[in-house]
């Protein structure tokens, strides 16, 4: 995923204005018609966030069908029915350099068409460009896109399975939000990937041009500091794996803020998920270096106040030292750590639980409160699995500490309580890493707790607060989840096959919801080792008396040929429209993609993070390595075991991956069904308002 | 925030136990019965204090010995512990003494420990567990002695006498964490009868004899109020209430969704039905209702967990006279000597510096002698603990054998594998094997017993 993804950056906008072309002259330039058997695909295409609108309508994918070297058998009927237009398709699916010049050209060239609407940050409001101009641009754009999944198609066949393995060597920019609107303007990322590198189009320097005017001050501050940080990652290209791991991490920046300063800054609150994350740039030296600056201490203090932490990186031994030191649990880490996820947390399963349960009667000031207690206990046991649970069991433990709690003396409640919630966050994060989700439940309760008047009693401030909490839960889980079956039952006629992965309760209250409505539909669950949720599901489906087939994700591509339609939970679904979720998805996706079944994305907006992330390196979860060693049941396969001891082996048993917004034909939210260009518009307008909608 | 964690413990310290019979009295209690020269009861109070639960209701059975009982611990926990004594009637059954105390009982869960063990398992983790699976019970269950009892009786063939050492036959799921069915030694004859839904619905039991439960455990204080309230003809924790309400769990969480009905209705009682619904109001949280599914099903259902003691650690009761030898000379043998606190010397045995030792007197390897007792000449002490300020004359050998406090051994006895409670007098070469006896109890000189429980007559 991540080449592909790389391998698209390098139409960044600012980009296309190093060619020769001119803006004026490409405007009216046709397509060039695509050679026959295009050797090279060219990364040549729009920025991530397309501005086409995929249609409600559930219409085969086209975009996929042109790509000559398909990852997975598709049925060529689809093919047929879903051939395009030519012209549209053909400049764009190979590489000469004038047409990857050409096809980036088309990009800028629609920028300087609607240079009034968009300034000139290509990406910045994505909402505006597909709403304003979408008559004009959505074939250009469709024909763009259709060659980006062309490419990215070719690019992923040879690189996705050794997507980790490879670790392309990508140049990463820094990624800005333009805050103030709460939409996202991906300066897109130049990434140079082993895969990419045969092509011609690596030479193509990726240093960001400069900008054009008419944009707020803001908004140029963010393009400085973004350009800044791209500088400072150019030069860290070629440098060694471990510098990308870090450098491939989702990058935002809060636009008034210097990157740099916001290293050192991460222990504060360690994983306090946060809208805003600061650049971590892929070269370590030049941060650091200015990192040490003491004249830059002093308002560095000022700024951590307002400066959300960056999460932990786990490489950092020092900072690892000090969280251990303030943690209740004691964590030994892992050996045989994977490399490239260093930066995450790898402790040695098993030995937490035992330190959490001899802790379980002592006094500590560190000690939760016995709901967090127990909650915490259930997730380190994995007793409480999947995104809404995991957020209810947390805000139903933290409804419990409320009513607990009381403000000591000579403290005021809405600082006493926000640093209690705090530590008790923390403990649920060396737990088990907190969601996405949770991260936004935790930053609702705490503007909640911030936002309380001086002047309330406790008790009405308490009770206010589990009011609040109550209500989050009611209005964006649970009602969240009725509305999402209303719209997702709409979407499933008599007939269909449909497809899902692993277990999301959504997904299985929308099944069950359209059984009981009397649709004829069968169902094929995926499911993947070693957690094996889709069994789970499985059972409750068969229970309700539906029709279903199991079966494994390594029978993905043979399984799908006669799906009609693919359900997918989500653990979050980011700003430019990556879905984030339990692994295996991205497969799943890619695979219905690549065969035309539309992929739709079953994901309450409570989920939704402003956060843009391209890989499923920079943020994830590991889980326990032993549980790929043992295969249940089978005594006989035993080849890993005592991997531990060999120097040579990493397992690596990630828990999440991340789905790239072109293979999701739409996300269904309790706010209707949307493409997953519009997350941000989401994101935009209904977390102005905190939460009520 | 009152009670850490929210959990309760109530120590079930009993009263007279019959099982002991000679080596409890009136004046000994149960609770206070010499193990190591500490009572029993001691070994329970520290491990609670070391998990930091100091917040404590020992019920006895009855009044002279919850008096005795409670004087010992304000006078030996004074200001450690928070202890409220209370006495029940005694000859009631464990649940009755635990429905004594109900009323007491106001957080959300209830530890309830018997006061005879001697272990030094986390409780945190029982408690951990509990909460974890939000359980009804959690059972702790320890590796049966009977494994190494028989090694460590390797003299004579008395353990054939002393057959008891009832089994419990544990049916635990695959995981080892669910409780599906409970029967104590006592109540089996030759057949254990298992229920076939049971196996319908839980697909594969395992049936464990080595384990064996270890009367300590973990109540939802809730639940248990309400079944002990509904069901009064409970009245042993062990044998009805556990039994109880494990055949009353339903098995969703262990097996497939496809359960809860039939656990109930083999349920004794019908008010079981409506039994889950009240308590769990509380505990669970409004969105399940509409949420089916989205939380872990496990958290809507009864269920009961097990904890199984890691091998390390020791756990064991004091519920027969054979266990009550085995305890004591375990401690000894130095395995459980950390309990006690003591330090050991050299020889790997316990002496205290106040005891007087005469001359060519030998204490062995893995012996205890009291304070202030005192050894006459050309002794020989083996394997064996000696209580506080007894005398022992000379050439008096103590083999395998509990001493209590306050006896006097006149010269030449021959003390074998027995038990001799406080002030009792042997005269001189009495000889005695695998006696116990009582307090107080006067052996005449040259006498010889066998295999005997010797006491005073209970009419003084």
């Amino acid at each position: 995923m991540e080449t592909r993804r790389g391998a698209r950056m390098v139409i960044d906008p600012k980009v296309r204005q190093v060619g020769f072309v001119t803006p004026g002259s490409e405007l009216g330039r046709p397509a060039a018609p695509e050679p026959p058997g295009a050797a090279a695909p060219v990364p040549v295409v729009a920025n991530s966030p397309s501005p086409v609108i995929i249609p409600l309508l559930l219409i085969p994918d086209t975009s996929s069908l042109r790509t000559t070297p398909l990852p997975v058998p598709s049925p060529p009927s689809r093919r047929v029915v879903a051939a395009p237009p030519a012209d549209d398709s053909m400049p764009l699916g190979s590489y000469n350099p004038s047409d990857a010049i050409l096809g980036s050209s088309q990009g800028s060239s629609e920028r300087t068409g609607n240079n009034d609407k968009h300034g000139s940050a290509p990406t910045d409001s994505l909402a505006d460009m597909s709403l304003s101009n979408a008559s004009t641009l959505a074939i250009r754009l469709e024909g763009l896109n259709v060659t980006n999944d062309g490419i990215s198609n070719v690019l992923s066949t040879s690189t996705v399975r050794s997507a980790v393995a490879a670790a392309p060597t990508s140049v990463e920019h820094a990624f800005q939000t333009s805050s103030g609107q709460g939409i996202i303007g991906s300066v897109p990322a130049v990434s140079v990937d082993m895969a990419a590198a045969a092509n011609p189009q690596a030479g193509i320097d990726p240093r960001p041009m400069p900008l054009k005017d008419r944009t707020s001050k803001a908004e140029r501050r963010a393009i400085q500091e973004a350009q800044r940080a791209a500088k400072a990652a150019a030069k860290g290209v070629g440098t060694d794996i471990a510098a990308i791991a870090d450098g491939n991490v989702a990058n935002e920046v809060k636009s008034s803020k210097p990157s740099s300063q916001k290293k050192g800054l991460s222990e504060k609150k360690p994983a306090v998920f946060s809208d805003k994350k600061p650049v971590v740039s892929s070269d370590k030296k030049p941060v650091v270096s200015s990192d040490k600056k003491s004249a830059e201490k002093a308002s560095e203090k000022d700024k951590r106040k307002d400066i959300p932490a960056p999460r932990m990186q786990f490489d950092d031994e020092q900072r690892v030292a000090k969280a251990k030191r303030r943690s209740l649990i004691e964590q030994t880490e892992a050996k045989n750590r994977v490399e490239l996820f260093r930066h995450l947390p790898q402790f040695l399963h098993g030995t937490q639980l035992p330190s959490l349960e001899s802790k379980f009667f002592h006094e500590d000031p560190l000690h939760p409160h016995p709901s967090v207690f127990q909650v915490g206990l259930q997730y380190l046991t994995r007793e409480i699995v999947g995104g809404n649970a995991r957020c209810i069991a947390m805000l139903m433990a933290f409804r419990d500490m409320i009513n607990d709690y009381s403000t000591p003396m000579e403290k005021t409640l809405v600082r006493d309580l926000t640093a209690k919630i705090n530590s008790h966050v923390s403990f649920l994060i060396t737990c088990r890493p907190i969601s996405i989700s949770m991260g936004n439940a935790i930053k609702f309760l705490k503007t909640r707790i911030a936002s309380l008047p001086v002047t309330v009693s406790e008790f009405e401030a308490k009770h206010s607060l589990i009011l609040e909490i109550d209500r989050f839960i009611q209005e964006k889980i649970v009602f969240a989840d009725n509305e999402i079956v209303k719209h997702a039952v709409t979407k499933i006629r008599d007939g269909d096959v449909l497809l899902t992965h692993g277990s999301s309760c959504v997904v299985e209250m929308i099944l069950v919801r359209a059984f009981e409505l009397g649709k004829k539909f069968q169902v094929v669950v995926i499911d993947s080792r070693p957690r094996l949720e889709g069994k789970g599901l499985l059972r409750r489906l068969l229970g309700k008396g539906l029709h279903c087939t199991y079966t494994h994700i390594n029978a993905a591509s043979y399984a799908m040929q006669g799906v009609t339609r693919v359900f997918l939970g989500a653990a979050s679904v980011l700003s430019n429209g990556t879905v984030y979720s339990r692994v295996g998805t991205a497969c799943v996706a890619m695979v219905a993609h690549a065969l035309g079944v539309p992929v739709m994305i079953c994901c309450e907006t409570y989920k939704f993070h402003e956060r843009v992330q391209l890989d499923s390196i920079c943020s994830n979860e590991l889980g326990d390595p032993d549980a790929l060693v043992e295969v249940h049941g089978r005594k006989d396969v035993y080849s890993l075991r005592g991997w531990a001891d060999s120097k040579h082996l990493h397992v690596l048993n990630l828990m999440y991956d991340a789905t790239p917004a072109d293979y999701v034909s739409m996300i269904i939210t309790e706010l209707g069904m949307v493409p997953p260009t519009s997350v941000p518009v989401i994101l935009r307008e209904y977390r102005k308002v905190p939460y009520v909608m | 925030m009152g009670p850490i964690m929210k959990f309760q413990v109530v120590v079930l310290a009993g009263g007279m136990s019959k099982k002991l019979f000679p080596l409890v009295s009136k004046d000994v209690p149960k609770a206070l019965l010499p193990v190591g020269n500490r009572p029993v009861l001691s070994y329970v109070l520290e491990l609670l204090e070391a998990n930091n639960l100091k917040d404590l209701i020992v019920v006895v059975a009855g009044e002279d010995a919850a008096v005795r009982v409670g004087g010992w611990i304000t006078e030996a926990y004074d200001g450690r512990l928070h202890v409220e004594v209370a006495a029940v009637s005694e000859d009631i059954g464990t649940a009755d003494a635990l429905r004594a105390v109900l009323h007491r009982l106001v957080v959300d869960d209830v530890l309830v420990v018997s006061g005879d063990i001697v272990s030094d398992v986390p409780l945190g983790a029982i408690a951990a567990a509990h909460r974890r699976k939000r359980a009804v019970l959690t059972a702790m269950l320890c590796s049966s002695p009977s494994a190494s009892t028989a090694e460590a009786i390797s003299s004579t063939g008395k353990d054939k006498a002393k057959k008891p050492s009832p089994i419990d036959i544990v049916g635990l799921d695959t995981s080892h964490q669910h409780l599906l069915f409970l029967a104590s030694g006592t109540q089996v004859d030759k057949d254990v009868k298992i229920r076939r839904s049971l196996i319908r619905v839980v697909d594969q039991m395992e049936i464990h004899m080595d384990l064996m439960d270890a009367h300590l455990y973990a109540f939802n204080r809730a639940i248990l109020q309400e079944v002990l309230e509904l069901c009064q003809g409970i009245k042993s924790i062990k044998q009805d209430l556990v039994p109880y309400l494990v055949r009353s769990q339903s098995f969703g969480a262990i097996a497939s969704g496809d359960t809860q009905t039939e656990a109930v209705g083999k349920t004794p009682n019908k008010d079981d039905s409506g039994q889950p619904q009240t308590p769990m109001q509380d505990i669970v949280p409004l969105p399940q209702h509409i949420l089916p599914g989205v939380l872990h099903p496990a958290s809507l259902e009864l269920t009961c967990c097990v904890y199984i003691a890691s091998e390390g650690k020791y756990c064991s009761r004091v519920n027969s006279i054979q266990t009550y030898g085995d305890i004591n000379r375990d401690q000894v043998a130095g395995e459980l000597v950390f309990l006690t606190g003591y330090t050991v010397s050299n020889q790997n045995n316990v002496i205290h510096p106040t005891a007087e030792i005469g001359s060519k007197t030998t204490v062995g390897p893995q012996c205890m002698v009291g304070d202030g007792s005192k050894l006459g000449d050309k002794c020989s002490v083996k394997k064996s603990i000696v209580g506080r300020h007894c005398r022992i004359g000379s050439n008096v050998k103590i083999i395998n054998s509990v001493v209590m406090n306050h006896v006097t051994v006149e010269d030449g006895c021959l003390i074998q594998g027995s038990v001799i409670c406080s002030n009792v007098h042997l005269q001189e070469r009495a000889n005695l094997k695998d006696c116990q006896v009582g307090a107080g109890y006067i052996i005449t000189a040259n006498s010889e017993h066998k295999a005997e429980a010797l006491s005073k007559r209970e009419k003084s």
